[in-house]
């Protein structure tokens, strides 16, 4: 079983607030706010790893590569999932204002030629562009069976087939894919037990939410092999198909009044507000 | 004049309310518009579509769409795009149009403003604004390919009203879709609910990890939930912990919502949450941390032990109601 998962490197969700617009609104200002791996990438590495492993032991000859575009310092967040247990990182390099949802997902097409992974694991959104259209630009390219927002994830004993439960609006669809096939994983993912691969005991629960790397692991990546090399290396088109003109800051809300108590609330939702 | 293809959600047969923010969009761009429909057995559906002013309600109407599959529907909807010479395809950006739009778009080579909040027709050159980094920061964008591919936020378009007339109706075949014969579906696990949608609901009671359990969510937060007739949503943190379903996240990564009244309920206000919520109209936020973040947005903060006031609250509400 070879699993492939993509990874964006992203300004610090919790303090996204503090993003600035240059003046004139030329761009967005992230100055300031740590890198951080996506989360919903986190989490793709984290079901990856649970898929090959026997609960805290990986199953032999299973692997999990991560795949990154962007600047050369995203090698770092690659490390940081290698910590947690991938075993190598590709990084194709360029800069974050020449990528976009669309081109990502051709060139990680590229990649899955080279890399023939049975499955490619990806997060369902990057919490800076918001855009949510790499995997399924990913699977139309491929022509590849797939299921966005997965929520649970069963592997077959057989390993030909996905069994994967998607956060749909109204309820959770499951769908049976046969391998190779794409997944996104979305927030109940990292749950205790929604990741199963029919090797693990049943009995077996994680920590809820990604692992955090252990000393020794953090050392282990340093040797692990990240290969870096130019994103037109994979040669696929990098033009893109959207052109951003400008960017605004959203309008403040405006902070309202502390109420002293129940009544007091009840009483301006009626005459204030005519919320009641 | 760009020609645009609505693409309309339907579920078990009815029309979902999700497709009348894309039709508004439509209007909002003034687009002459078509509709696409596609399931099985939606007769109805299609006579509702019929209302909007469209200049024909295109019926694809076949077992292949009896459920939502992505790569059963994606060559359909392409293959119509592509013959009716359609340059703008628009989906509300529902679990179902998120899933759908960028496949359709990868298939036809086009580019994707996706989740945009506001479109302005200049000249026939259509401009998007989008949220994005939670909502802290407004993309302006275009589409450069010949045909664009787009998903409007809901509760930023409003549903469209009914124009009268009865548009005409015509049927389309169902395109073959090799890729879905390795997708199987299994099944739809409805949560079923006698509340409002929440992305529909004129007021949302949301519950955060202060509630502390699932218990809680049912015996404190329900039944103020119930007295406003309001839709139930939570925080991130509240379903992380297991507490309620995802379904009910509000947030960049859950469901926008822009109801007439917001009530967090033990909810710190963490950006990512307040991304969903704050285009309310009227935010109440209870908290017993007078700091927390939720009351810079709050048009009423209560600072208290929400045990204590969301039942003295829950009780006064029903007064209020009842006394009309």
């Amino acid at each position: 079983m070879k699993i492939l998962v993509s990874l964006k490197r992203t300004a610090d969700p919790d303090n996204a607030n503090k993003v600035k617009v240059a003046p004139g609104g030329a761009k967005i200002v992230t100055d300031g706010l740590e890198p951080k791996v996506n989360p919903f990438d986190e989490y793709a590495v984290e079901t990856a790893l649970r898929l090959v492993e026997n609960g805290k032991t990986r199953i032999a000859g299973d692997t999990v590569v991560v795949a990154s575009f962007g600047p050369k310092e995203a090698a770092t967040n690659i490390r940081q999932s290698l910590a947690m247990g991938a075993d190598s990182g590709l990084l194709f390099t360029t800069d974050d204002d020449s990528l976009d949802g669309d081109l990502v997902a051709r060139a990680l097409a590229k990649v899955v030629e080279a890399q023939k992974p049975d499955l490619v694991i990806l997060g369902k959104q990057a919490v800076d562009g918001d855009s949510n259209q790499v995997a399924q630009v990913l699977a139309e390219t491929l022509g590849w069976p797939s299921a966005t927002f997965a929520m649970s994830v069963n592997l077959s004993a057989d390993k030909k087939t996905v069994t994967v439960g998607r956060e749909v609006d109204g309820g959770v669809v499951k769908l049976t894919l046969t391998l190779p096939a794409v997944i996104s994983v979305d927030l109940r993912i990292v749950g205790a037990k929604a990741v199963t691969n029919n090797v693990t005991p049943a009995a077996f629960a994680y920590n809820d939410g990604p692992r955090f790397a252990p000393l020794p692991m953090i050392i282990k990546a340093k040797t692990k092999p990240i290969a870096e090399a130019p994103l037109a290396s994979l040669g696929v088109d990098t033009g893109l198909k959207v052109r951003y003109t400008g960017f605004e800051l959203p309008a403040a809300r405006k902070a309202g009044i502390k109420v002293k108590d129940v009544a007091d609330l009840v009483e301006r939702l009626r005459t204030d507000a005519k919320a009641l | 004049m760009s020609k645009t293809l609505v693409i309309a959600e339907i579920s078990g047969g009815r029309l979902k309310k999700t497709t009348l923010s894309a039709i508004n969009f439509a209007r909002a761009a003034a687009l002459p518009f078509d509709i696409l429909a596609l399931g099985k057995s939606i007769g109805a559906a299609v006579e509702d579509l019929r209302a909007y002013g469209a200049g024909s309600v295109l019926v694809g109407d076949d077992a292949l769409f009896a459920n939502y599959v992505g790569e059963a529907f994606t060559p359909t909807v392409a293959d119509v795009a592509k013959k009716g010479g359609y340059t703008v395809v628009v989906v509300t950006a529902s679990s179902f149009g998120k899933d759908l739009s960028p496949r359709v778009a990868a298939r036809l080579g086009a580019g994707v403003a996706p989740d945009i909040s506001r479109v302005e027709n200049q000249n026939g050159a259509l401009v998007y604004k989008r949220p994005m980094y939670a909502g802290n920061a407004i993309g302006v964008m275009q589409v450069t390919t010949p045909v664009q591919v787009v998903s409007v936020r809901q509760s930023e378009f409003s549903p469209a009203a009914p124009s009268g007339g009865a548009s005409a109706v015509s049927a389309v075949a169902a395109s073959p879709a090799p890729n879905a014969a390795r997708v199987q579906f299994v099944s739809f696990e409805e949560v079923k609910s006698e509340r409002p949608e929440l992305t529909e609901a004129r007021t949302v009671v949301a519950g955060g990890r202060s509630l502390k359990s699932s218990e809680n969510f049912k015996g404190v937060l329900e039944p103020l939930v119930d007295a406003f007739g309001a839709a139930m949503g939570a925080s991130r943190a509240a379903v992380d912990a297991g507490y309620v379903p995802n379904d009910l996240q509000v947030g960049q990564t859950g469901k926008v919502v822009a109801p007439q009244l917001y009530v967090a309920v033990g909810i710190s206000g963490a950006i990512q949450h307040l991304a969903g919520m704050k285009n309310s109209k009227v935010i109440v936020a209870i908290n017993k941390d007078a700091e927390a973040p939720i009351f810079q947005v709050a048009d009423f903060g209560l600072v208290a032990d929400l045990f204590k006031a969301v039942p003295e609250l829950t009780d006064a509400v029903k007064r209020a109601r009842a006394d009309g």
